[in-house]
């Protein structure tokens, strides 16, 4: 009985979780007129796509997603690469003073963005890259890897130095070791450091806000807070607004739910 | 891929006496080339920036023209303006939001679908529900905002949903009034939250040692003991991971306030965060803003520090 009791009080919770979700998806889907006529928690009398594609076109939504994608994509991928120089030389090379550096990039990694909000947005006006994807591109790529700096040294630290001795012996440079022997050995590792950086970066708000003002450069999550700041979309838009920011976060999750659930277990506690 | 099997397979095939050389290197500058991109980086995007930003704070400046130094100033203001001090307060609400309680909505979650739900109804159902509980976390931050100021809207789906089961009277303008807008917020912040804690511990759970259990049941602890003095200790570095990474987060929490309510009503939401983004791009009074921010991040710091500190004291004891 009690365990029953159990099981059925966190269904309750998984169903309060997601019910904004089911909501949502359901006004979307709702026409303007049936909306007015009987509010929010009617079910929609058939599937209308009209708030959808008004709101599609009025934010023109498939440029905002490419905005998306070509930040994030670039960002895990940049941010990636410099995390495993970082690391070859902090876990491996053991350079004098790794210590420090480390504690330098968790601590970059911990900074409000607040801190540098400013600056950055100054300096990015200055040298022109003020409005550019480039400009998050670059800082993103730094924070991110702040991140991955300090998960891969502790793991490059315990990689198999026979292996780098065997290649070394075989007339490899430290940089063919790299390529040749550290990264394939640590793809699975820095799969999950890619999924994360490209969700991480995909849903940055505050930066982005401040650096990305026009249409053309917008990503999803900026564009929608400016229009929901603006307060002037009806019910349907606004939660088809919502839906259309809802859909390529629960296609992530999905696509990377297992890669997710394990990286999160690899970097909690080391 | 080939040639490095060969090399993997050659490492591996050296005979078992041959000396286990450490890849010390001969020249300690070859490795200190590859940390030049990140180095760039991190000076050109962080150390820099957050240089020149605790200068700002000893100057009063528009954004444009040449700064005016005036010394202490901001932080004496600062220190004085009630509305700073306000902004705290309701950070303080928001670390409870979002790393006090999920901690511990999420102890109790975490053990009652691993330890229960998981043994007798299978991996799958604790899977199933744990995903459930864990969806709002993969959303960004600003479209759970809109997810709820829209259903908290006055003619939301909140308060329709009231109405519809008889608790019309409970009914609120749950952003727009300055007596109920940060329990709303609050509430949006657990909701988005509480996921993180519960995948955190389940995993934690399952590095715990089953014998552990085994003889606290033997000793016929009830399911509360074996909780409070098996699993909660056994988890006790997650349960630090935890507090730490939500505290710095609910202080830095910039996005659910913008798209919920700006600060507002009346500032009755503003938080350290929001009130910096104001001073810098609304007010456009930087220096002052800038003082915001790095004490802001002093604290932050500050945190991190003592955590770390009483973590490790943890592990050693």
């Amino acid at each position: 009985m009690r365990r029953h009791a159990v099981l059925w009080s966190v269904i309750v919770l998984a169903v309060v979780m997601l019910a904004p979700f089911v909501i949502v998806a359901m006004n979307a889907l709702k026409s303007p007129t049936q909306y007015a006529a009987e509010g929010p928690l009617a079910l929609p009398d058939g599937i209308s796509l009209q708030g959808l594609a008004d709101f599609w076109d009025r934010v023109d939504f498939g440029q905002k997603l490419l905005n998306s994608f070509v930040i994030s994509g670039s960002v895990a991928v940049l941010a990636v690469v410099v995390s495993v120089l970082n690391a070859y030389a902090l876990g491996i090379g053991r350079i004098r003073g790794r210590l420090w550096i480390l504690i330098a990039f968790l601590v970059a990694n911990t900074l409000p963005q607040e801190a540098l909000v400013y600056p950055l947005y100054f300096l990015a006006k200055e040298s022109g890259l003020y409005d550019t994807q480039l400009s998050v591109i670059i800082i993103f790529t730094i924070v991110q890897a702040a991140f991955g700096t300090y998960l891969l040294s502790s793991t490059f630290t315990g990689f198999p130095g026979e292996l780098l001795e065997a290649a070394r012996i075989d007339g490899a440079n430290k940089w063919q070791a790299l390529v040749r022997i550290v990264v394939p050995i640590s793809r699975p590792t820095l799969g999950v450091l890619f999924v994360f950086f490209f969700i991480w970066t995909w849903n940055e708000f505050f930066l982005p806000l401040v650096l990305l003002i026009s249409n053309d450069t917008q990503t999803v999550p900026v564009a929608l807070g400016v229009l929901q700041g603006q307060r002037l979309m009806d019910a349907t838009m606004t939660s088809a607004s919502a839906l259309l920011g809802v859909i390529p976060a629960i296609a992530f999750f999905l696509i990377f739910q297992h890669t997710l659930t394990r990286g999160i277990t690899a970097g909690a506690v080391k | 891929m080939n040639r490095l099997d060969t090399l993997a397979a050659h490492a591996t095939a050296r005979p078992p006496d041959a000396p286990a050389a450490p890849p010390r290197p001969r020249r300690e500058a070859s490795y200190l080339l590859f940390l030049i991109p990140g180095a760039v980086l991190l000076l050109a995007v962080i150390v820099v920036p957050f240089v020149m930003n605790i200068g700002i704070s000893f100057t009063q400046w528009q954004g444009v023209g040449d700064p005016k130094w005036t010394g202490l100033d901001n932080y004496t203001r600062l220190f004085a303006d009630e509305t700073f001090w306000a902004s705290f307060r309701h950070n303080l609400g928001l670390v409870v939001a979002m790393a006090i309680l999920p901690t511990i909505v999420g102890l109790v979650v975490a053990a009652a679908l691993f330890d229960v739900i998981g043994k007798r109804f299978g991996p799958r159902a604790a899977s199933v529900l744990r995903a459930c509980i864990y969806l709002p976390q993969v959303l960004p931050i600003a479209v759970a905002g809109i997810v709820w100021s829209w259903i908290l809207a006055p003619e939301g789906a909140l308060n329709e949903f009231l109405g519809m089961v008889g608790l019309g009277s409970l009914g609120h303008n749950w952003l727009g009034d300055p007596d109920v807008a940060l329990w709303s917020v609050m509430g949006v912040l657990l909701w988005i939250q509480i996921g993180y804690p519960v995948v955190i511990f389940m995993a934690g759970m399952q590095r715990a040692d089953p014998s552990l259990y085994e003889a606290a049941e033997l000793d016929g602890a009830s399911w509360w003991g074996r909780f409070w003095h098996v699993t909660v200790p056994q988890i006790r570095p997650e349960i630090f991971v935890v507090l730490l990474t939500c505290t710095i987060a609910a202080l830095k929490v910039f996005g659910p306030i913008y798209v919920l309510t700006r600060g507002g009503p009346g500032g009755a939401t503003n938080v350290p965060s929001y009130f910096s983004f104001q001073n810098f791009f609304e007010k456009t009074q930087v220096g002052y803003g800038a003082a915001i921010a790095t004490v802001l991040t002093v604290l932050i710091l500050i945190l991190t520090a003592v955590f770390l500190r009483v973590q490790n004291r943890g592990e050693r004891g």
